[in-house]
């Protein structure tokens, strides 16, 4: 600590008050990024990292078939969650493969029918890298623009939509500024045009109601780790009927999975898969109306004491444990110095390796300004009320003492128009 | 990221915060850096006019903690140097001083600027050559 004085009294961050009962540091809010696994998901997994060691392909021993079992209850699971059947989910090492596969093999096996594939500009990373791969290998892709609120807009895509196109792939919900797309309506004119639709289902899977009859979806990947379940764990849903879909596999070997996907199997990670979505599937609603509770109360929270901070994202269609917050005046990674007890995420340009602010803001509209300022909240099955508190006192705490840093804060209180400044960049 | 002990103490104690008198003849006031950027830096200095020594000197910044702490730095810097002292502080000493990583080095550029800046705009108005015109936001 300096001894030097000559601070006017601004100190950023303290930590000397004692924490209030049921907090420990640091808080994980982070739960986009990662869940914990559910201690109930890691119980149902360790038989499988001992003496159940078989291989599920092996079909001649009781060693292989406790493991196929094993896995097939999981398929069950899974299954049940989303309204499909077991023979309908392929099991993978995680979303970005499931994305991979469902992409690539789409696209690979309807070549002939034709080369155009639409998908959205917020779409994670694992889609978006696919699709440029794809066009630089003859694929012509739509990349749709999305509302100011993230929604993307059905006549967009009923306007994308010509006699070339194979694919459709489009989100559930972001996985940044948390906003459900209106997946049914989507996949119904899919449907209709007889379009393949997929979906990234990563951030909704488990969270919210996921239904592919319901939603029309014909192929969904999901991932374990986002659902309270372990890494490296993920599945494809592939519909088999109204309209079978097919798929070109991607890994060749021993023709695991239908042949959709060789590999032996990841006996314990599957099972924790399916044992995750069995307990997302009991306990979605209670624990959905609960983090609507928290995320409201911490957003009325902000509302209430701060002026200048803006919710990114439709709050009408948003997952329950999403909350984008940018407060303006203040950079992100400053921010998060100020909290460094607490785990969230930025959308600030200091925060990437690119110094690029988040794309899914800026398609958005949202000012880089605004980007830098944003705070991404992910609360999940483990955050409680006391540390929804803590955080938001923390933040309100931080955010105060940086605007008393900021010149931009300052000047708009004075009433200048920083749009007019003729700013010196570099 | 990681950062420096350093960086993490100007963070968390800034020195010399806060604004002077625009108007005054004794102060010159640099603007440095852009909103959309992610850094805003302004660096005040109030200059004795019979010594040319920089008396005081105030900042406020808009930026991340290395941006914060690069200014903050360069407050407690000029504050007793001359006006040609000041002018001989570099980017590069921010950057040792505070141990910045590389991309955290338009930081301390933003800094050496924002000296650059209020120097060049308490010269101009005590009529003071300015060989160089120094970008300054109005």
């Amino acid at each position: 600590m300096s001894n030097d004085m000559s601070n006017n009294g601004v100190v950023i961050s303290e930590s000397t008050k004692p924490l209030p009962a049921g907090v420990t540091l640091p808080i994980y809010m982070d739960n986009h990024a990662t869940t914990q696994m559910d201690p109930r998901v890691l119980d149902a997994m360790m038989p499988y990292f001992g003496k159940v060691f078989g291989n599920a392909a092996s079909r001649n021993h009781s060693f292989g078939w406790e493991a196929e079992q094993a896995v097939e209850k999981a398929r069950e699971q899974i299954a049940k969650l989303i309204g499909a059947t077991a023979k309908e989910i392929i099991f993978t090492s995680g979303a970005t493969e499931s994305n991979n596969l469902a992409i690539k093999g789409i696209a690979e096996m309807y070549r002939e029918r034709g080369n155009h594939i639409i998908t959205q500009v917020t779409e994670h990373k694992a889609v978006l890298d696919t699709c440029k791969k794809l066009e630089k290998q003859g694929y012509r892709v739509t990349y749709l623009p999305v509302q100011a609120d993230g929604l993307v807009d059905i006549e967009d895509l009923k306007h994308a939509i010509d006699d070339k196109t194979i694919l459709v792939s489009l989100m559930y919900a972001n996985n940044e500024i948390g906003v459900i797309q209106p997946i049914a309506e989507i996949g119904k004119l899919c449907h209709e045009k007889g379009v393949i639709f997929h979906t990234d289902g990563v951030q909704a899977v488990g969270k919210i109601p996921v239904d592919v009859q319901k939603d029309n979806i014909d192929v969904l990947s999901l991932s374990g780790h986002k659902i309270y379940g372990p890494k490296g764990v993920g599945a494809l849903y592939v519909r088999r009927r109204n309209p079978r879909v097919q798929i070109s596999e991607q890994i060749n070997g021993g023709g695991h999975e239908r042949g959709m996907r060789s590999g032996t199997l990841n006996v314990p990670g599957i099972v924790g898969l399916g044992k995750a979505c069995e307990i997302a599937g009991e306990e979605m609603e209670a624990e959905s109306k609960r983090l609507i509770e928290l995320r409201d109360y911490l957003k009325a929270k902000f509302e209430k004491a701060l002026d200048y901070v803006h919710v990114n994202g439709n709050m009408d269609h948003h997952l329950p444990g999403n909350l984008n917050m940018s407060f303006v005046y203040v950079e992100g990674e400053s921010l998060l110095m100020g909290i460094n007890d607490i785990a969230v995420s930025s959308g600030s340009a200091c925060t990437s390796a690119t110094l690029e602010p988040s794309y899914v803001l800026k398609a958005l509209g949202l000012g880089d300004d605004v980007a830098h300022s944003s705070i991404r909240f992910g609360l999940g099955r483990f955050n409680t009320k006391a540390e929804v508190d803590y955080v938001s006192d923390k933040l309100i705490d931080v955010v105060s003492k940086l605007r008393e840093l900021s010149p931009l804060y300052e000047m708009v209180k004075e009433g200048i128009d920083l749009t007019k400044i003729e700013w010196a960049a570099h | 990221m990681a950062y420096s002990d350093k960086v993490i103490d100007h963070y968390n104690n800034p020195r010399n915060v806060g604004q002077m008198d625009k108007a005054s003849s004794e102060v010159g006031t640099g603007l440095v850096g852009a909103p959309e950027c992610g850094d805003v830096m302004r660096l005040q200095i109030r200059v004795n006019p019979e010594t040319n020594v920089i008396e005081d000197a105030k900042f406020k910044t808009f930026g991340c903690g290395s941006a914060i702490a690069s200014s903050s730095l360069a407050t407690e810097w000029v504050k007793g140097k001359t006006i040609d002292e000041a002018l001989a502080i570099s980017n590069t000493d921010i950057v040792k001083e505070l141990a910045l990583p590389p991309v955290k080095i338009h930081c301390s550029v933003l800094a050496e600027d924002a000296i650059r800046a209020a120097i060049g705009d308490w010269k101009k108005k005590n009529s003071v050559a300015e060989p160089a015109a120094v970008a300054v936001a109005h």
